[in-house]
């Protein structure tokens, strides 16, 4: 058996028997290449928008929406994490 | 996450929204806050807990792991331009210092509200002294700042 995930990260699977995936599977999605921006200090963050759930009730968020107002963004490892 | 939530009221006061992402879909948002947050937190997430299932919104912020499927733990703070200012990336096991955005934010509205005629030293706090960048400040730093005032 293998050992039991421990800490934070949230664990995944993966194909026994085969060397870890090196790269994402290319050719990228036509997607993914809008979405290629990485945020930078100094520089406009990039905008998305996406599905949410806010007060008991399901809702669609775009960033831009947020223009004339301090925002803080807020990545995390997932839901029912421990940190 | 629920430490942002259960400060939030300290960010509304500056003015300041949040949005959280994470890969998980809001359907498992939903049940994270009914079943768990709102234990942590009165009246649960008073914020959107925005889904990022395939990672595209965290690999444009560069916090998408694409070995663990999961979204490092970032904070971005961006100016009502829509222009990042500071950002600040974790790996899961070590959670972010809430005192420090705040203070961060006050911070860079400080120098919006002065139009870049002031900045804030190392350590800065709301209150203590700021720096006024220009000529007569060049070498002459140590007379309004030292290390030594970081408390």
């Amino acid at each position: 058996m293998a050992d039991e995930p421990k800490g934070c990260a949230r664990v995944t699977g993966s194909v026994v028997g085969e060397s870890p995936p090196a790269a994402p599977a290319s050719p990228v999605p036509e997607t993914r290449k809008e979405t290629a921006v990485t945020a930078r200090v100094g520089q406009k963050a990039p905008d998305f928008q996406a599905p949410a759930y806010f007060k008991g009730g399901f809702t669609n968020v775009k960033l831009s929406d947020y223009l004339g107002k301090w925002t803080l963004l807020c990545f995390y490892p997932g839901d029912f994490t421990f940190v | 996450m629920s430490a942002v939530a259960d400060k939030y009221p300290q960010l509304q006061a500056l003015g300041v929204e949040v949005l959280s992402v994470s890969v998980d879909s809001h359907f498992v948002h939903k049940m994270w806050n009914d079943n768990e947050l709102t234990k942590m937190v009165d009246g649960g997430v008073p914020f959107h807990m925005v889904s990022d299932q395939a990672g595209n919104i965290g690999r444009a912020y560069g916090v998408y792991d694409e070995t663990m499927g999961i979204e490092m733990r970032g904070r971005f703070i961006i100016d009502p331009d829509g222009v990042v200012q500071a950002m600040e990336v974790l790996t899961p096991p070590v959670g972010r210092m809430f005192a420090e955005t705040v203070r961060q934010v006050q911070a860079f509205q400080l120098v919006r509200a002065s139009k870049g005629a002031e900045a804030t030293p190392a350590g800065w706090q709301p209150g203590q002294a700021t720096l006024k960048p220009g000529p007569d400040l060049v070498g002459n730093v140590w007379k309004v700042w030292n290390p030594k005032m970081e408390k």
